[in-house]
């Protein structure tokens, strides 16, 4: 019979794999798991630093978890007064929440405790960093592009819930200065109309700082959130597999195919060791650097505070928003206290983070392209994308230095007003300033790409002609080189012209007006016959 | 080929082209008919360790001592583990038990990772290999199948014909998660209005300003000129349970400053004690303790969002995000000379909210 033939058949290759070839066939038979290393075992994944940025929030987010559990194991979310009896002399005897005595405990009775707090806080700020930079990559590459346009949306997502961890784990130790923290946001969340006072109410369970917040912030900490973000981390990554990698541009590398190293074996080595080597180097900072020591600041008190108190650096954005807003912004009107000094960050970061949101979305609309793309651009390439980028980064720099302002007043010397002053003027105006000078400088890159496609590079060597005239000799760039600066996409503002009813919409007006606004602009890349004439010249 | 977006309604045709391997519209963009052409991948370049044999066996050797390395580095961290408790009551026990459990599994990780990165890029074969992209998008078939399915799904359930079950159901399930909302209620105390609690503090007429965080009561005579004191009402830190919420609200700064350097304006004019004044120490900004007394401007500073007030004219706001100035707690002493309220503050204390008028 053929099924006893199979069957036999089946039982021989089993024995020619040995132990591993049996293995794999006991599982492969059950989980089919050949199939997937067929289609993911040889998949090309492109080389490029900039790639390893995504992979570092990546493995910031397993050492958290990894170091996260551990803590777990030690640490008491209940605000329950006691009476601190631990080895730290300085607070013996101190009343204290559950949660800083579990705290101090983690850090000065258990073996490694405070390593793995260590470990832990570093990761965490290495995290929302990384997915940061990997944000700034991915923008100023166009990597957002289609058809990654909803991967980017994730990854967004990702950030602020990065963000959210961050602050809910800072505010759980329950020592002055997250308590300080919490204070601010309970102001804040006051300040908010209509609904304010209550979600106060309700988020602290009665007034604040109450018992219970320390306990409700666990669950969003160690539960809810990191559920949530595994979830969309597994999606960003499936989104990268069906999409394949970007890769910038190069000899022999189009938009259909992708050029680089297989997973098995060479990407699992570098991506595999990458993992060992991040973890090292946050090992090595836990092991060398405190980081957030709860034992100066002492357990949460509403009345003392310390000069020069800041959040962790991801918040800093936001507490400089806060600073910034010049006095007198409240009111009461309809019997009601209207907060502008709260409402306007609040709401000019909101609108932010949705322009940052949507981005891709705005760009395709104005381009009007739809077709996928998967070599990436050089950012001097896309210069009005560049600039805004440029100009976002440094409304976000100025904002976040801003949370800063006492320290800079005092290091330096200055006054606090004057820095504050100053800082006004670099969030509304700084902006604008970048996005003109990184607009410039990307359209004097690319006439400098053109110059050396077209005339060489300088090579350093004068020569000295019969007539006594010096010139400097340019070499030519050889091919594969050239192709990197003359293969990238071109956009021409959009001209509008009458649609069937003989109308131009109010939309059309405002897509020219923006396709205007980041094409008019423009250096074109170098074409063959230009290049073809220049030669002719040269020789 | 490509088109022009929006089937040239609203632009004129961009070059065409045929860049989008799927035919996608290109949009504004322009497409070079005479671009350079793609040179084709660069030769392939041998890395030292595929010419010199020798290079190749140093570079194994790094590879597995590094490996060895690690071993070493895992073993050196369990013995740190014993060789350096924590012994009670000595910090540098804490540091010494850091520093060697975290240096040793510093090199266990290292050496694994730059071990495995170094072997992946010197010894493993180096040559670049190459997949063909595909288009997103499903192909026509697989699309119409999906359509297909759908449409059967629909024809042998009935929800596009039979309305009232889709509407009906649609209305059940919007209605399921409403419950979960009321139950949120229950994150605060019941039977409590918010805005309730935040219009008065622990202060009273009588109480006596003790000292922060000893409780002690302080005598007028105590407050020398220029001195201040950071002030809870006496009886505060017996509360049991709510001693932390009162404290939020009812924490006091106390000043003495001059009677003729202070500005007070005839109804509070017995608020104060021969110079001495008392305010909220809890900013109306976002609820920060003022905490920062600049004895020679008479300025009180909020640290963390730089909103200074002014403690000669009634705390008014001179510079910051904070808009009111700081309630004042009017003052006097009794019989035995101790300062105590004359009564809870007039307004609320600490940060702006909605009901607040």
């Amino acid at each position: 019979m053929s099924t006893a033939t199979t069957t036999t058949e089946l039982v021989e290759t089993k024995k020619s794999g040995g132990l591993t070839g049996a293995a794999a066939n006991y599982i492969d038979e059950r989980t089919s798991i050949s199939t997937a290393v067929k289609e993911l075992g040889r998949k090309i994944f492109p080389d490029h630093w900039s790639f390893l940025l995504g992979e570092v929030a990546l493995y910031s987010f397993v050492i958290i978890l990894l170091s996260g559990s551990f803590l777990t194991f030690f640490f008491h979310a209940s605000m329950t007064p006691v009476e601190y009896d631990g080895s730290y002399m300085p607070l013996k005897g101190v009343e204290m929440s559950a949660a800083m005595a579990s705290s101090l405990d983690i850090s000065f009775d258990i073996r490694g405790g405070l390593l793995m707090r260590q470990v832990h806080h570093w990761a965490a700020l290495l995290f929302v960093a990384a997915i940061g930079l990997h944000m700034l990559r991915i923008y100023f590459t166009g990597a957002f592009r289609k058809p990654r346009e909803l991967n980017w949306v994730i990854g967004f997502i990702l950030f602020i819930l990065a963000m959210a961890e961050g602050f809910t784990g800072y505010s759980l130790p329950d020592d002055l200065l997250s308590g300080n923290g919490l204070r601010i946001i309970d102001g804040m969340v006051k300040g908010i109309p209509v609904v304010g006072t209550w979600i106060s109410f309700l988020l602290f369970g009665g007034e604040f700082p109450g018992e219970q917040i320390v306990g409700r912030l666990y669950s969003l900490h160690i539960l809810l959130l990191p559920a949530i973000i595994v979830a969309l981390i597994a999606m960003h990554l499936l989104f990268v597999v069906v999409h394949k990698h970007t890769q910038y541009p190069g000899a022999g590398r189009t938009n259909q195919n992708v050029v680089g190293y297989p997973v098995l074996p060479v990407y699992a080595a570098k991506a595999g060791g990458f993992f060992f080597i991040v973890f090292g180097i946050v090992m090595l900072m836990a092991s060398l650097f405190t980081i957030n020591p709860i034992w100066n600041y002492g357990p949460y008190d509403p009345s003392p505070v310390s000069a020069g108190t800041q959040p962790d650096w991801y918040i800093g954005f936001a507490d400089g928003a806060l600073r910034l807003i010049p006095p007198g912004l409240e009111f009461v009107w309809l019997d009601r206290t209207w907060s502008f000094n709260i409402l306007i960050p609040l709401v000019a970061l909101g609108l932010f983070i949705l322009v940052v949101l949507i981005y891709p979305f705005i760009e395709a609309w104005v381009t009007g392209d739809k077709r996928e793309h998967h070599i990436l651009d050089r950012p001097r390439n896309a210069p009005t994308r560049t600039a805004i980028g440029a100009a976002g980064v440094t409304f976000y720099a100025a904002l976040w230095a801003t949370a800063s302002s006492d320290i800079i007043a005092t290091h330096f010397k200055v006054t606090m007003e004057g820095v504050i002053h100053t800082m006004q003027f670099m969030v509304i105006v700084g902006p604008f300033i970048a996005f003109f000078v990184t607009k410039r400088i990307c359209l004097a890159l690319q006439k400098k790409d053109r110059e050396i496609v077209l005339h060489g590079y300088e090579s350093g060597r004068i020569v000295r002609l019969p007539g006594g005239e010096y010139i400097e000799v340019h070499q030519p760039v050889d091919e594969y080189e050239r192709w990197k600066l003359v293969s990238y996409n071109d956009y021409k503002p959009l001209m509008i012209r009458p649609n069937a009813n003989g109308k131009i919409t109010v939309g059309q007006k405002a897509r020219a007006g923006l396709s205007r606004w980041f094409f008019e602009d423009r250096i074109e890349p170098v074409s063959s016959t230009e290049l073809e004439r220049t030669h002719g010249d040269h020789h | 080929m490509a088109k022009d977006d929006n089937s040239g309604k609203d632009l004129t045709a961009a070059d065409s082209s045929t860049v989008g391997h799927e035919g996608a519209p290109a949009g504004t963009a322009v497409v070079v008919r005479d671009a350079v052409a793609n040179p084709g991948f660069p030769p392939h370049r041998p890395r030292v360790t595929d010419l010199n044999p020798s290079a190749e066996r140093q570079a194994e050797r790094t590879v597995y001592t590094l490996f060895y390395l690690s071993i070493v580095g895992s073993v050196f961290a369990i013995i740190a583990y014993m060789a350096f408790p924590i012994i009670e009551e000595d910090p540098s026990s804490v540091r010494l038990n850091n520093l060697f459990i975290g240096l040793g599994l510093t090199l266990a990780l290292l050496a694994i990772g730059i071990g495995a990165v170094h072997w992946g890029k010197a010894l493993m074969f180096d040559h670049e290999g190459v997949d063909e992209r595909h288009p997103v998008r499903g192909s026509d078939e697989t699309r119409e199948r999906a359509v297909e399915i759908f449409h059967e799904a629909n024809v042998e359930s009935g929800i596009g014909r039979r309305t009232l079950i889709r509407n009906s159901l649609i209305g059940a399930l919007i209605a399921f998660p409403l419950p979960a909302v009321v139950l949120f209620r229950g994150l605060g105390p019941m039977d409590t209005n918010p805005s309730a609690l935040l219009e008065h503090t622990m202060w009273k007429k009588g109480t006596r300003l003790a000292i922060d965080p000893t409780g002690t009561p302080i005598k007028a005579s105590d407050v020398t000129l220029g001195s201040a004191f950071h002030v809870i009402p006496e009886g505060l830190q017996d509360l049991g349970h709510g001693k932390l919420e009162e404290k939020a609200k009812a924490a006091v700064l106390l000043m003495r400053l001059k009677p003729e350097d202070i500005n007070e304006p005839a109804d509070k004019k017995d608020w104060s004690y021969n110079g001495i004044v008392a305010y909220s120490k809890i900013c109306t900004h976002v609820g920060c303790p003022v905490a920062l007394y600049e004895q020679q401007t008479h300025t009180l500073l909020c640290p963390c969002h730089q909103s200074q007030f002014d403690v000669t004219n009634q705390c008014e706001v001179i510079f910051g995000p904070a808009k009111r100035p700081l309630p004042q707690l009017p003052i006097t002493v009794d019989s035995e000379g101790y300062l105590i309220a004359q009564s809870d503050f007039t307004e609320p204390v600490g940060p702006s909210f909605w009901e607040r008028n």
